[in-house]
């Protein structure tokens, strides 16, 4: 299958402040009552952003100042939690293209790398400098370059380091990120390592 | 050097290095549900593939399944159309489905284990993050995501890195009325909710060698909350005798031989380990997270903390955790006032977590202010309950008793919680809006626990309320 090979994303970032961050909280459990992805884009962080706005605030999906974001910043362990595909894809549906945060969690990570979103790890102090830059400048353009491992922004002088595994870098920038063609390509291997074992003998 | 379980198990089921350096990995067992495979199924279709062993596949229903009204079609017409779905697409495909019918449906992660389909040194994935319960056996046992659904029902691989491994070690013996889920959450508590990432943990010591099966499961259900997408037990004499006899254990000559395999998959004593931790058992007592992580726990006599005595990376998040929970900081565990208390879910629904509570609460009353539903893991939990009069000790005490799901753990299905009503409960997760309310407060803690809170109103110590202690 040919993906597009993704070495670099840029576009506008919006920060979403706080550690932890679950995939329940990406995307509430009462929206996956579908049989299909489609439409879950409009319910991204619904709960959060009605419980910002109950308390008088703006959760910074509803800002205006950041519509058109495309690129999510977040704190540690982003996406904690539920397995559920639902919430990168809620966020890829959304608009997201690229997403960095201090670190990740790894069923969430795998989750989106398979779907095309590269997820890079920053530092905490680069993360409050890019948002402190895009909340002074909402418009400004976020590169995320996965082939000099780093994220950089227009105009203005900032660049950092990003890290992200050889094991989800290469295949993004391949366009090798969804795994099932090197899967299939390994069905003789599968049959006979199901032949070799005992308890799948009679699968 | 000797070898860890899972490198024994990852190096049996690999197939191939793909080119990114991860492990096309054999996934011996599958199991699924309705939330997470529908558009897996959809995929493997869109791509011209078919399901390559759909013997390997096992399907129930159970996350979006009411538990008082039972009967198709489902008050929701959303939650009767996955129903339907899961049904038609293991009928096409030739998977074995524990269906509502059957007298088999449950938790999948409850099913499993009492069908005997969770066995020592397999690979098992499922779309549900709780897979890590199936560690417990000593089978190395994956949560993934949908995509990955598909790869496993279309090539019956997944694309994986080998995670390091953690022997996390707790000896010696707890103390009456400190049960498994607080040894779980004491570990989650000291390790941190993103510890385990990058890592397998392996748990044993003494402790463990002496926990029952159930037990085991309880805390390899809630690896993933401490970060950890894999945790495990080694198998031993304890875990044969859970699966002999199960319907899909094997039989006669075969038992032999695969008991015979099953011990020779465990750990080497010279195994090497990527990191080793030690806890006493002694020094654990019942435990109740506070906030909105299952790290942020307390013991039963300690007091809710302030978020400037924490370490600083931990503040934020405890402050959020203050705001949402409406409890504020200095609040002692004991004398929080519940509304509701659910008892049920993959971490706590099973028999032996039914049985231990019944014990203790025959004859007395749940609080009149609390709505307190028992939920039982599967029909098969349900059944032996029923004929053991357990569900007639919960219903007299005035606890509902209800047909088997995840219910709410998670609120997919009618049993929420309204506006910002406190839960005790017995599931795993504490998440904001994590069961079915937005403004929800869940207190995470262990079934006695909960049944504590039920009849008191409150947070209480089980060990007074029931004279444990």
């Amino acid at each position: 299958m040919a993906l597009e090979k993704i070495t670099q994303v840029t576009g506008r970032g919006v920060f979403i402040p706080g550690d932890d961050i679950d995939t329940d909280r990406i995307i509430p459990a009462r929206f996956m009552k579908c049989v299909t992805f489609d439409g879950l884009g409009e319910f991204a962080f619904a709960d959060a952003k009605a419980a910002e706005s109950a308390a008088g605030r703006l959760h910074p999906l509803d800002d205006a100042r950041f519509q058109g974001a495309s690129i999510l910043i977040s704190g540690s362990n982003f996406g904690c939690g539920s397995s559920r595909e639902h919430a990168p894809q809620a966020l890829y549906r959304y608009g997201f293209r690229a997403i960095i945060a201090e670190s990740f969690a790894e069923i969430f990570f795998g989750n989106s790398t398979t779907l095309g979103i590269p997820c890079v790890k920053m530092s905490k102090e680069d993360i409050a400098d890019l948002a402190a830059l895009i909340e002074k400048t909402p418009s400004i353009q976020v590169t995320v370059d996965l082939t000099e491992s780093k994220v950089s922004t227009d105009d203005i002088d900032f660049s950092a380091e990003i890290i992200i595994p050889g094991h989800a870098r290469e295949p993004l920038m391949n366009g090798r990120w969804d795994s099932i063609a090197d899967l299939v390509d390994g069905l003789d291997d599968v049959k006979a390592r199901v032949a070799s074992i005992s308890y799948l003998a009679n699968s | 050097m000797g070898k860890t379980l899972l490198d024994k198990v990852w190096e049996e089921h690999t197939v191939r290095t793909l080119p990114d350096g991860r492990t096309q990995l054999l996934i011996g067992t599958h199991l699924i549900h309705e939330v997470t495979s529908p558009q897996a199924f959809g995929m493997v279709r869109d791509l011209g593939l078919k399901v390559l062993y759909p013997k390997r596949t096992f399907a129930t229903v159970d996350h979006i399944v009411p538990t008082d009204q039972r009967a198709e079609p489902f008050s929701d017409p959303l939650a009767d159309a996955m129903v339907k779905e899961l049904r038609k697409n293991c009928a096409e495909t030739g998977v074995t489905f524990f269906d509502l019918s059957s007298g088999n449906q449950g938790i999948v992660h409850i099913v499993g284990p009492e069908q005997g389909i969770t066995q020592p040194g397999t690979t098992i994935a499922c779309g549900d993050s709780h897979t890590s319960t199936h560690g417990a056996f000593g089978a190395i046992a994956f949560g993934i995501g949908t995509s990955q659904v598909r790869d496993v029902l279309a090539t019956q691989t997944m694309a994986i890195g080998k995670p390091k491994v953690r022997r996390i070690n707790v000896d010696g013996k707890l103390s009456p009325g400190v049960y498994s889920k607080d040894v779980i959450l004491h570990i989650i508590r000291h390790l941190g909710v993103n510890g385990g990432i990058g890592y397998a943990y392996e748990y044993g010591g003494s402790t463990f060698d002496s926990f029952t099966q159930e037990e085991r499961m309880t805390v390899c259900n809630m690896s993933i909350e401490g970060g950890a997408r894999v945790g495990y037990v080694n198998p031993d004499e304890t875990t044969f005798e859970y699966l002999r006899g199960r319907p899909y254990s094997p039989k006669g000559a075969e038992w032999e031989a695969a008991v015979t395999r099953w011990k020779a998959v465990s750990s080497d004593k010279d195994a090497e380990y990527d990191d080793i931790v030690h806890f006493k058992a002694e020094e654990i007592l019942p435990t109740v997270t506070w906030g909105i992580t299952p790290a942020q726990a307390i013991f039963i006599d300690e007091k809710i903390p302030d978020p400037k005595d924490l370490p600083l990376k931990d503040r934020d998040t405890a402050a959020e955790a203050i705001e949402h929970m409406k409890l504020p900081a200095g609040t002692p565990a004991v004398g929080i006032k519940i509304d509701v208390a659910f008892l049920g879910s993959c971490t706590n629904g099973r028999l032996s977590d039914l049985q231990e509570v019944a014990k203790h609460i025959r004859g007395r009353k749940v609080s009149d202010h609390v709505k307190a539903i028992v939920v039982p893991g599967s029909q098969v939990v349900s059944t032996i309950a029923e004929k053991m009069g357990l569900a007639e000790i919960f219903r007299e005490a005035g606890f509902e008793w209800r047909g088997a799901g995840c219910s709410m753990c998670l609120g997919m299905n009618p049993d929420k919680l309204v506006g910002d009503q406190l839960c005790a409960s017995s599931s795993n997760r504490n998440f904001k809006g994590r069961q079915g309310s937005p403004t929800g407060r869940t207190m995470l803690m262990s079934p006695l626990m909960v049944a504590a809170a039920a009849l008191t109103g409150e947070v209480s110590d089980a060990r007074k309320v029931f004279g444990i202690i």
